[in-house]
């Protein structure tokens, strides 16, 4: 049997069950999207190969061993700092200072930085006493804030958070006592005033619409009026693939993008709501799974932060499209159009499948 | 065990995460069935608030026709073009190819847009061309949209710009028939409920709501070619004498129908801007002391009297008369003479000699019944009734001046409404100007009297008479000319209404005319020198071309076994 089986074929380390609820998700999401475009099939083209270069960069790092990914983390992290700081100087696009023309491609730094900054906190508390002392404590908080600070200057206040709360996981997971994390988030609620400080207008402006959405309804106001008013007349089956009618006027704003939730309810209705949601948690689920199932500190860490921000995006992101918060721009992960966010979002469960792959690997 | 492993992070802290993530997608789970199943009906309805509009359909105007069916005001679809400022803002570097299309400056439409940012709905242009409108179309642009309407179109222009008025830009009528009849006209715009993307393009028709009523046609009693013949003329002769405006008026004796009604100066109702001057439909609207047209009425009233009859002698020497220190003269001595002279001659110490023997109050009743001081009925917006003041406050040489026409003011359509009862043996009827309208003829004046006064209006063409210029080849013409001076501030002054009322055939008279023409600057001015040579033109082509026979059409046959006229052997 041995020899009818060759090695190679146990050499790609994948996690199956994840990989099969990944490609379910990621059908879902084009099926979705060929409606929330307008039957545009040139976009569903385009990101099925933005799904398909994000599913190579995933099964590519895959085979890494966690040991060795760990030795890049220093790496990583330090060049991922440099890149942003070189966003202040030679930052391309719109308004916002986010993307770094590379000659070949543009890209945001701030991507980089989901990943690298999980993996930094790994990397340094995977040697370290469990739960961290104070000193560690401290110096992992610098790990995280430097580059939130930098990616919240660019100004990608969205990105900045869900970069610290990725980091924050990282630490919470290593076993940081309760008190401590409640006094880190007592800390947190009382910055929120300095916060607004130095928030942007137009950040402020995005708060002050979540909380009162009818104070400029044809305004600011309108994504998230016309996003409930799009989930609600889904009702519970939904109007019809196709024939969601507050989708299809182009009365849902960022139909195809940050928005595409609301597009999807208003088709598809409670039920695929809950569909996509049990996707959602089997994924995360099973990404905790392989949390428990890793061996190091590193590993575990690493797996643990990584399931838990995907999940927080798809928390934000609905929290957003159905008005519980306050509309940032948190795409709805492997299901919204476009963006860096794919390959890093893949990335990031090759770091998973590797971790799962190699889990009886100690070294 | 390694020192890693009892290092390890623990497990319990992902248990914990999961819990709290479980919780939280409970409240968005929680949250979704609180939008879509209690809030859905709510919600449902706010999304068809924002797709569903009613929107209106515009509907045709009827159209005005002649009496023969001849178009005379017609509606056309054309395509207006308006904006959503805010959406057009948006993209502010359309406005410049929108622009060459309409061939309006650019800076000006962003300058308009702009102090109309807030709004949703600026017309940019109206009723544009068809090719203009296809290349609006064509540019597809943002905020810009297509609204078909109906534009109003006159074909006779000038010439029946009075009677039917015009209609503004919303399709309302303003003036003239438009205006009187514009319920009629109108219809009902329909109601369409449709369904309208964020941009405001049309997706999709749902249902009517509402069917749209087209106007109603409206006939006139008007001949489009005595229109245009009498228009021609009057304007030939208000531009030979340079007169201040003019007017004819012509009516079916039998029926009282308008068949024209004309006025100078006119307006184009087809070009936006007109001038007051020129608005006025003068044959309905104003009024005018009539002069010595008004003889034959005051000669009605003494006949009916049974004191006078056409051949009781007055004597008007010496050719003027004095009366409360007023003195009251003639042209010409015109000496011992009978009623009926008082006709051919207009005489007007004869009339005052009649008018003096008649009681006020009979006079006036005379006068009353011919419609003088009232209304015609014609529904006509701003028709002017005239003013005959009640006879009781009659001095003695206000009754002397009211028998040739002085202190009394009526409108041309009154006088021609007047004269048809003389020409139709004491037969009144309301003047009409739409078909289908009953025009109850009333009998105001004994048969044998009327046809005794038109008998003597007859003389008035005849070889002694002061219309000779009204006469028609092969037509038997009665009429009355009229020559007053205008009243001023400061009295009389040397400024005239030359005028001309009557009808023909004189036989079985069908057409009844009145002519006037106002300040004619040149040296003539009289009635029979002014305006009886336009109403032989217009009188003449009109018998013609409603082919009425000839008076004397018996005698112009040729009867069998006798030789053609200036022909044979």
């Amino acid at each position: 049997m041995r020899r009818l089986i060759p090695g190679w074929i146990q050499w790609p380390q994948l996690d199956v069950p994840l990989l099969l609820g990944l490609l379910l998700l990621m059908a879902f999401g084009l099926v979705v999207l060929y409606s929330a475009s307008g039957e545009n099939l040139d976009v569903v083209y385009r990101q099925g190969i933005r799904l398909g270069v994000g599913l190579l960069v995933m099964l590519a790092l895959s085979q890494v061993p966690p040991h060795i990914l760990r030795i890049w983390t220093p790496w990583l992290y330090a060049v991922g700092v440099v890149l942003l700081l070189a966003t202040w100087f030679a930052g391309v696009g719109r308004g916002a200072e986010r993307w770094l023309d590379l000659g070949l491609f543009r890209f945001q730094p701030s991507e980089i930085m989901k990943l690298a900054v999980p993996m930094m906190l790994a990397w340094y508390l995977h040697p370290r006493r469990l739960p961290p002392e104070p000193v560690v404590l401290v110096v992992s908080c610098v790990i995280l804030v430097v580059p939130a600070v930098l990616i919240a200057r660019q100004p990608d206040l969205g990105t900045a958070l869900l970069v610290a709360i990725s980091g924050g996981f990282a630490l919470f997971l290593s076993g940081l006592q309760w008190r401590v994390i409640l006094g880190m988030a007592g800390i947190a609620v009382a910055a929120a005033p300095a916060l607004w400080m130095v928030m942007h207008e137009y950040q402020r402006n995005r708060v002050r619409t979540f909380l009162d959405p009818e104070s400029d309804p044809l305004g600011s106001g309108w994504n998230i009026i016309q996003s409930k008013i799009a989930v609600g007349s889904g009702g519970l089956t939904g109007k019809g693939w196709l024939h969601g009618t507050q989708s299809r006027l182009e009365f849902i704003p960022e139909r195809h993008t940050d928005f595409i939730l609301a597009v999807l309810s208003e088709e598809l209705g409670l039920i695929g709501v809950i569909l996509l949601f049990s996707v959602y948690l089997f994924i995360v689920g099973r990404g905790l799974y392989v949390a428990s199932l890793a061996r190091t500190t590193y590993a575990r860490l690493l797996a643990g932060s990584l399931s838990l921000t995907f999940f927080v995006y798809v928390l934000v992101n609905a929290g957003m499209v159905s008005g519980l918060l306050p509309v940032v721009g948190v795409p709805l992960p492997l299901i919204s159009y476009g963006g860096t966010s794919i390959v890093t979002l893949l990335a990031g469960f090759g770091i998973l499948m590797s971790i799962y792959g190699h889990r009886n690997f100690i070294r | 065990m390694k020192p890693a492993e009892q290092n390890m992070a623990p497990v319990s802290r992902l248990y914990a995460f999961l819990l709290m993530f479980l919780l939280c997608s409970v409240a968005l789970v929680a949250r979704a069935v609180n939008l879509q199943i209690v809030d859905t009906e709510f919600l449902q309805d706010q999304g068809e608030a924002r797709y569903l509009r009613e929107v209106v359909v515009p509907t045709r105007r009827g159209n005005i026709l002649d009496r023969n069916g001849e178009p005379l005001a017609v509606s056309t679809p054309v395509d207006s073009v308006w904006v959503n400022p805010k959406m057009l803002l948006q993209a502010p570097e359309d406005i410049l190819p929108l622009a060459d299309v309409l061939g309006v400056d650019a800076d000006e439409i962003e300058r308009r847009l702009t102090q109309r940012s807030t709004r949703e709905f600026v017309w940019l242009r109206r009723r544009l061309h068809p090719d203009v409108a296809a290349q609006v179309e064509s540019l597809r642009l943002q905020g810009v949209f297509l609204q078909k309407e109906y534009r109003r179109f006159y074909p006779a222009g000038e010439v029946t710009s009075h009677v039917i008025g015009f209609t503004n830009i919303d399709d309302i009528g303003q003036e003239g028939l438009e205006l009187a009849y514009n319920d009629w006209l109108q219809g009902k715009p329909g109601l369409k409920r449709i369904i309208r993307d964020r941009l405001g393009r049309t997706v999709e028709h749902v249902e009517m709501v509402r069917e749209s009523e087209p106007g109603h046609d409206l006939s006139l009693t008007i001949d489009r070619r005595l229109q245009y013949l009498a228009y021609r003329e009057l304007k030939r002769t208000v531009l030979k004498h340079g007169a201040r405006s003019g007017s004819v008026v012509l009516l079916d004796v039998k029926t009282g129908e308008v068949l024209a009604m004309v006025n100078q100066p006119s307006y184009n109702p087809n070009h936006a801007n007109i001038d007051s001057e020129g608005l006025r439909n003068r044959a309905i609207t104003d009024v005018f002391e009539p002069g010595s047209v008004m003889k034959p009425f005051a000669v009605a009233s003494a006949l009916e009297t049974g004191r006078w009859t056409p051949t009781t002698p007055i004597d008007t020497t010496p050719g003027r008369i004095n009366i409360s220190g007023h003195t009251i003269s003639d042209h010409h001595n015109y000496g011992p003479i009978d009623v009926t002279r008082l006709i051919t001659k207009s005489s007007n110490v004869a009339a005052t000699k009649i008018a003096l023997d008649l009681e006020p109050g009979h006079m006036w009743d005379t006068y009353d019944r011919f419609g003088f001081g009232d209304v015609t009925g014609t529904g006509f917006p701003g028709e002017s009734a005239g003013v005959l003041r009640n006879h009781r406050r009659w001095r003695r040489v206000e009754q002397a001046t009211l028998s040739y026409g002085y202190g009394i003011s009526v409108t041309v359509l009154q006088l021609a409404e007047a004269f048809a009862a003389l020409a139709d043996e004491g037969r009144l009827r309301r003047p009409s100007l739409v078909m289908g309208a009953a025009n109850p003829p009333a009998s105001i004046l004994d048969s044998r009297i009327a046809l005794q006064v038109a008998a003597m209006l007859e003389t008035v063409t005849g070889p002694e008479g002061t219309g000779k210029k009204a006469r028609i080849d092969n037509y038997r013409v009665s009429g009355k000319t009229g020559t007053s001076r205008k009243a001023s501030a400061s009295g009389y002054a040397s400024r005239y209404i030359a005028s001309f009322a009557g009808f023909a055939p004189s036989s079985d008279p069908q057409i009844v005319g009145v002519v006037v023409i106002n300040d004619p600057s040149g040296e003539e001015y009289y009635g029979g020198l002014v305006a009886a040579p336009l109403f032989s033109e217009v009188m003449g082509g009109a018998l013609r071309l409603l082919n009425v026979p000839p008076d004397n059409y018996e005698g112009m046959t040729v009867k069998a076994g006798q030789p053609l006229p200036g022909g044979g052997r």
